[in-house]
């Protein structure tokens, strides 16, 4: 049975607050409110969104972790949770463990405590939140409950007052000052319900730091890469990427469609991309699908695109809000043919800036496609990092010039990379095409031309030198683990909670899925001798796909499950520890 | 060295590719009037975009001189949007036939009409799919039963692309014949000068699998009324419901603001990422 009190000499200084409430009871916007105060004063975290399918009224959860250095990962526990009201929580408390250590706030007037609450053996401590916020004029219950997170973890409230007031003046100085009343009604009322927690802090004075998520954090990476083309339909969980991107691609000299379709997204920009302009589009698992055909055309065509599927849980709609990494397979083997492509994955939110930048370069120098992995748990969760390092690329579309005599578009060389004439270069028209061509573009069923098409297609990928960006790599031991994507955060601490048991484990973090760099990881698994491989999926996707590329350690195991729920750090720690494979 | 281009003939915008269409095709007819089309237009080949998606007709890209995407069915209207909204530069002039267009790409044509960039779409009506080898199209007559797919028809509705067109919002709707190029290369002139969505119908015969087309020729006329080109839409759908669909000539022209892109204050990445910076 897990102990607590025992455990926590064995967690970092953390604090892990969830906060739920039916949809347009605020708790998202409290969220945020209480991640940025918590910034200002010093503190790194991570706010997680947990929401049901319905458009208004349905559930929603915000999950906050706050630490002394930046935050990747869910807590195991749960050590505040304030719920506004019960509605549908069946739906997520086992989003939200508890255990006897941990204190519940809840309103009575709400209805009763769920069971699975009343289990845990938390404290429980009733608040009539809705009550003392019908008490002050434009009072509401989630700002009352901002006031008792505040006191109770000693935020300070002039950096919550002037926090709030930046982010509701839109709405108004009666808003404002009903919620900062709130906030002051709350933190009073907090102080006597005799509950101490504190948001840790980190030294002042350290770098830059950002409050960012993952769907912005991609769109970043993708202006900073030299995208100035996209297209895209609107589709869970990747829209805000898309609207954000709508409201800053037009600054930068750029250009956003919103298609009719998926299908029509994919290849809008492959008409972008043909004419000069690198370009993206961004979707979901269900979009994915339908852009198959038109990444097809990328790699035939040798058009570069980059494509950022946000995965969500399949197949077919499965679950929209939510997080899985089962569309490694579609990205890796959708195509139909043989269509040499790159995958490529950010391993936390920052680290998607330079993964979306790197792939913008990727596609531009490889003229194929590439698809980008993100996913819900990385793309709609908002962090406070530090300053993401600008790692630049010198941009590198081989494209020809203008008199070449005897233009062939296709032309077999070396590196199998040639020269992409764009559209208004004299004397170097041609047609790209998605038939089987011969150098020149020249529609082709030779087997000859196909041959030498398919190994230059092949060969300009498979002898690419990726640099260190394959993964991130990191620690040794004898022990590893391999995982990508959002499981790299819970892995990386429970590999320092590893160590603190005195057993070392390294890392490693795929970034780049397709071409698998199969040399440098056997080189990272030397003298590995037990290996597990960690994922989000049911049918352990990733491990399956690197037995396919490489021998792996005799004693391999896997830690793999399906969404919804986020990988805790605990159990992977747990498989660490344990003997077994 | 080539020729400026205000010298250049019609013949100089043909690639040396044969075609791979049979003899007596209707798409000959539609090459030749786009090449003088496009040497009367005077426009440097580099300067011009020629976008198809699969079948017959797109087949065109590659037995011009200008500058060609061949993408994949249905889909050539995006690659043509794509490829405007990235290089407002460039002319882009989208090639194909009904299937192509009408069916598996019929979502995209209702979307671009009513998006209207300046673009121009030529589709070649032979009401079949010529390339597979028969089989029925969205424009084939419901009780046509000589492909093995559909032995009894297809009970299905002939569609009705400038009446449909039109109620998509297209600015610009034409219909012509393939055997009668001159009129053609006209039509496509001013297709590519009118500014926004230009979509004209060829009625372009299949000798191979509608033999029954050769008749075309001598039923085709243009429209019998006299208040065509018009720019009410009401006329113009009556027009069109009215006609048996063998009628040719410029149907509607309006003149509604093009698609731009949205213009906004420049600023540089590095402006930009200042938001997240707590």
């Amino acid at each position: 049975m897990y102990d607590c009190r025992m455990n926590d000499t064995k967690r970092r200084n953390s604090l892990s607050i969830a906060l739920v409430g039916s949809g347009g009871a605020g708790v998202v916007t409290v969220g945020n409110l209480l991640l940025e105060a918590a910034a200002v004063d010093g503190s790194y975290g991570l706010m997680r969104r947990s929401a049901g399918p319905q458009i208004r009224g349905g559930e929603s959860a915000a999950l906050l972790h706050f630490a002394d250095v930046p935050v990747e990962c869910a807590g195991d526990y749960y050590d505040l949770l304030i719920a506004l009201d019960w509605r549908h929580a069946e739906r997520f408390l086992d989003e939200i463990p508890l255990t006897a250590c941990s204190c519940v706030l809840y309103d009575p007037a709400a209805g009763d405590l769920p069971a699975p609450v009343v289990h845990t053996d938390a404290r429980l401590v009733p608040v009539a939140m809705q009550r003392l916020a019908k008490e002050i004029k434009f009072g509401r219950a989630n700002m009352i409950a901002l006031g008792l997170v505040s006191s109770i973890t000693g935020l300070k409230l002039d950096t919550l007052c002037e926090t709030v007031s930046g982010a509701l003046s839109a709405k108004g100085e009666d808003v404002v000052t009903g919620a900062c009343a709130c906030i002051a009604r709350g933190a009073k009322l907090g102080q006597s319900l005799d509950i101490e927690l504190s948001i840790p802090t980190a030294q002042p004075g350290a770098e830059a730091r950002w409050t960012i998520t993952g769907n912005q954090a991609c769109g970043l990476g993708a202006l900073k890469g030299g995208v100035r083309f996209v297209a895209g339909y609107p589709i869970t969980p990747a829209s805000e990427m898309l609207e954000w991107l709508a409201g800053r691609l037009p600054r930068t000299g750029g250009c956003l469609i919103q298609a009719e379709d998926e299908l029509a997204s994919v290849n809008m920009i492959l008409g972008a991309s043909y004419g000069g302009v690198p370009a993206m589009t961004v979707t979901s698992g269900p979009g994915l699908a339908l852009m198959t055909e038109g990444i097809g055309l990328a790699i035939a065509s040798e058009t570069p695109i980059v494509v950022i599927d946000v995965m969500r849980g399949g197949p077919s709609t499965g679950i929209p809000t939510k997080s899985e990494q089962t569309d490694l397979n579609i990205a890796l083997y959708g195509m139909h043919g043989e269509a040499p492509h790159v995958v490529v994955a950010p391993v936390s939110i920052p680290d998607s800036v330079f993964t979306v930048r790197w792939a913008v370069n990727l596609a531009e120098s490889l003229q194929t496609a590439v698809i980008v992995l993100s996913d819900q748990l990385l793309a709609q969760s908002r962090m406070v990092a530090n300053r993401p390092p600008d790692v630049g690329f010198v941009p590198r579309r081989v494209t020809g010039q203008a008199g070449v005599e005897n233009y062939r578009r296709y032309a077999l060389s070396g590196d199998g990379v040639s020269a992409m004439a764009i559209p208004g270069t004299t004397g170097m028209n041609y047609t790209a095409d998605g038939l089987e061509h011969d150098e020149r573009g020249t529609p082709s069923t030779g087997s000859q031309d196909h041959l030498q098409q398919l190994e230059k297609r092949a060969a300009k990928l498979t002898g690419f030198d990726y640099g260190d960006h394959w993964a991130d790599v990191e620690g040794d031991g004898t022990i590893a683990v391999v995982t990508w994507g959002s499981c790299t955060g819970a892995v990386k601490e429970a590999i320092r909670r590893a160590g603190e048991h005195g057993v070392p484990v390294r890392l490693i973090a795929l970034r780049l899925l397709a071409p698998l760099s199969t040399r440098y990881l056997e080189q990272a698994l030397e003298g590995v001798t037990r290996l597990l491989v960690v994922e989000q999926t049911f049918s352990r996707q990733l491990y399956h796909y690197l037995r396919s590329q490489l021998d792996l350690p005799q004693c391999t195991g896997t830690l793999a499950r399906p969404g919804p729920l986020p990988l805790a750090p605990g159990e992977v720690t747990e498989r660490l520890l344990a003997e077994a494979c | 060295m080539n020729p400026l281009p205000g010298n250049l003939q019609p013949k100089d915008f043909k690639s040396d590719v044969k075609p791979v269409w049979c003899p007596g095709c209707g798409d000959f007819g539609v090459l030749n009037a786009l090449t003088k089309a496009l040497a009367s237009l005077k426009l440097p080949p580099e300067q011009v975009a020629l976008i198809s998606g699969i079948g017959c007709s797109s087949r065109m890209p590659a037995y011009t001189s200008v500058y060609g995407f061949h993408g994949i069915h249905g889909r050539a209207l995006a690659v043509g949007a794509g490829l405007k909204a990235a290089r407002p530069d460039i002319h882009v002039v989208v090639t194909g036939g009904d299937g192509d267009g009408f069916s598996i790409g019929g979502n995209h044509f209702l979307h671009a009409c009513r998006r209207n960039m300046d673009m121009t779409y030529i589709v070649m009506d032979n009401e079949v799919y010529g390339m597979t080898k028969g089989q029925a199209s969205p424009t084939t007559a419901p009780d046509w039963t000589a492909s093995e797919f559909t032995p009894s028809g297809t009970h299905a509705r002939a569609f009705q692309p400038a009446a449909i067109a039109l109620a998509a919002g297209a600015t610009f709707i034409a219909r012509a014949f393939s055997g009668q190029p001159n009129t053609l290369a006209q039509m496509i002139v001013m297709a590519m000068q009118h500014p926004g969505f230009a979509f004209i119908q060829v009625l372009s015969p299949c000798p191979t699998f509608r033999p029954e087309q050769k008749d075309w020729k001598k039923i085709v006329r243009p429209f019998a009324v006299d208040d065509l080109p018009t720019s009410d839409p009401a006329q113009a759908a009556l027009h069109c419901q009215r006609d048996d669909g063998m009628s040719t000539g410029v149907i509607y022209v309006e003149a509604r603001p093009v698609w731009r892109r949205s213009k906004a204050q420049e600023m540089t990445v590095e402006d930009i990422e200042q938001e997240f910076q707590l």
